[in-house]
């Protein structure tokens, strides 16, 4: 077992000797800094590689998503009699639940498509859905940007307690967003159906947010429920809410009819749906870091 | 503070064989009463200690679990019993192929690659030239990965490594896909690496090279530590050396 050659004491490095691959978690994410900034960039080249339009189909859909909803929601349907400033409406949550599916769904098929690097090299696994949200956050900037152009121009007058109720929907989707794609990216190792119920859910998200119908529609026929407070309790519909709380709100006229309604205690909901989606995500971590020590041997 | 560099202690590695992945194939292999998951163990109860700056020769017939142990001991792979415990940083290649995105160019994937190592951007930038240099993949370095030769990902996947800061090496069948050129240039950096006193963790299937690198050898055979000690003794054990083998075939395994 000894050997002739002389170890190298002068070599040895001053560190401990540890267990390789613990990366200690999504916290240490964030302080690898340079390296979630590779993977960004790669993922934004790799998301529209070989198209030709490229970044352009990040607003072709949304755009036409939105003339959907508007023309045959609005008109055929009518319902832009009942909700004032009904195109804003609807594209305030549009933006939200767009954030939404694309973290989701990108996320969910974050570590499968980097399976290749994760078969050969050791680092923090969470890194790779990270990344995804944060790519689906940049294809989000140019909608909001949109959408702050159309309340300027309808007229726009929020309270810093809008700002916060934004801030505050945005959080929520973000969170609740991230939690589904790390739990989903590490299942959708083990069985790659999980892709395909993350497409289903996406058809599913679309209708649970007051959306392309206003919230009274629900108070209307549920109110004073216990399936009110279930509806109110599903992140999605609690950010997207609170999102349309600074971007539809402050545009419209609370005195004049088709008033326009909001549930009751929206900022305190937001802060308890908040804390929930925290909870969700330290589960989902925990799940994570479960599976992730098998994910090199399954991809 | 100890010396050792790698402790591997008591450590099992269990692979199933076959993962039923569909309703349908779980269903059928229940209805036949057949194991949903056989399971065998690909490192099994193997221990060693490696003092820094040792030069680890691992060799074993395919299929004993070489590259295997190499991910545990990188951290790819968790192992299912024992530990596994390093000291420092972990650079290397693992089963010919270094771990590129196909869709990057050679350039980005460089990049990256330098950063899952832990080297910073002006670290990479400092070192990007003797990368270049080294791999030579000339005018290949701006095209995707995914279109490069199995030798060429080879090559720039190496150059990564052997240039990436790091206090333990591993080499992996980094000469299986390179041409004779290149093969003298990869042993002449494990000499360096192992020179600057890294600890260096070099499997191969050829006497001559681990003859000529290493201080010590590691004999796998079917997951099991046969052999830990000298590197003749090591081929020996292995019947690499045996008397029906043409000198040539050990000329070759000198030559690269
Ligand atoms: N992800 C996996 N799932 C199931 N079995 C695996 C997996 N990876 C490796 N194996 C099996 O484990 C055993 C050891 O494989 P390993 O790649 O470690 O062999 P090796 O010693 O490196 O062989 P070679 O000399 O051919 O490179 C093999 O029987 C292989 O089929
Ligand atoms: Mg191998």
């Amino acid at each position: 077992m000894t050997t002739t050659q002389a170890a190298h004491p002068d070599r040895v490095p001053d560190e401990p000797l540890v267990a390789p691959g613990d990366h200690g978690g999504l916290h240490n994410v964030f302080r690898e800094r340079y390296l979630l900034r590779l993977l960004v960039k790669k993922e934004l080249q790799a998301r529209y590689q070989g198209s030709f339009l490229g970044l352009v189909w990040s607003y072709v859909q949304p755009l036409v998503r939105f003339l959907a909803y508007y023309l045959v929601v609005g008109y055929v349907l009518g319902l832009n009699r009942g909700v004032q400033n009904f195109p804003l409406h609807i594209f305030a949550g549009m933006v939200m639940v767009h954030y939404f599916t694309e973290t989701f769904s990108a996320g969910t098929r974050s570590i499968v498509r980097n399976g290749g690097l994760i078969q050969k090299l050791s680092m923090p696994r969470e890194m790779f859905p990270v990344a995804s949200m944060l790519v689906s956050g940049y294809h989000t900037l140019p909608q909001l940007g949109i959408l702050l152009v159309a309340v300027l121009i309808t007229g726009w007058d929020p309270t810093l307690a809008d700002v916060g109720a934004g801030l505050l929907g945005f959080a929520i989707i973000a969170t609740f967003g991230m939690a589904l794609a790390l739990l989903f990216s590490a299942a959708n190792v083990f069985f790659r159906d999980f892709h395909n119920i993350v497409q289903t859910v996406g058809i599913f998200v679309t209708w649970s947010a007051p959306m392309i119908y206003p919230y009274d529609r629900i108070a209307d026929l549920v109110g004073g429920t216990w399936i009110e407070q279930v509806y109110l309790a599903n992140p999605i519909a609690n950010g997207v809410l609170l999102f349309q709380q600074l971007f539809w709100i402050p545009t419209t006229d609370p005195d004049t009819t088709p008033i326009p309604l909001m549930p009751d205690h929206l900022l305190t909901r937001g802060l308890i749906v908040l804390a929930a989606c925290l909870v969700i995500l330290a589960f989902s971590q925990w799940v994570f870091s479960r599976l992730e020590g098998k994910f090199a041997e399954r991809l | 503070m100890g010396t050792e560099s790698i402790v591997v202690s008591g450590v099992t590695k269990r692979f199933t064989m076959q993962y039923h992945r569909t309703l349908k194939q779980i269903t059928i292999a229940a209805l036949r009463r057949q194991p949903l998951g056989e399971t065998f163990l690909a490192v099994d109860d193997v221990s060693f200690t490696v003092r820094q700056g040792e030069a680890i020769g691992l060799m074993g017939l395919n299929g004993s679990g070489k590259s295997t142990l190499l991910k545990l001991i990188s951290g790819v792979m968790q192992p299912d019993g024992g530990t596994v415990r390093t000291r420092g940083r972990v650079a290397g290649l693992i089963a010919a192929g270094a771990g590129f995105h196909p869709q990057l160019t050679g350039r980005d994937n460089v990049y990256l690659n330098a950063a899952i190592l832990g080297m910073s951007e002006a670290e990479t930038k400092r070192k990007f030239d003797q990368i270049i240099d080294f791999a030579a993949v000339g005018k290949f370095l701006d095209t995707p990965t995914g279109h490069y030769s199995s030798g060429m990902s080879a090559r720039l996947g190496f150059a990564v490594a052997a240039f990436a800061e790091s206090d333990i090496f591993l080499a992996d069948e980094v000469l299986a896909v390179g041409d004779q050129p290149f093969k003298k240039k990869c042993l002449q950096r494990m000499a360096e690496i192992k020179a600057e006193g890294r600890t260096l963790f070099y499997v191969s299937h050829s006497p001559g090279s681990v003859r000529r690198m290493c201080d010590r050898a590691l004999v796998l055979e079917s997951g099991r530590l046969g052999f830990d000690g000298p590197v003749d003794e090591g081929i020996h054990y292995l019947k690499y050396d045996a008397s029906d083998s043409r000198p040539e075939d050990d000329e070759i395994g000198a030559d690269i």
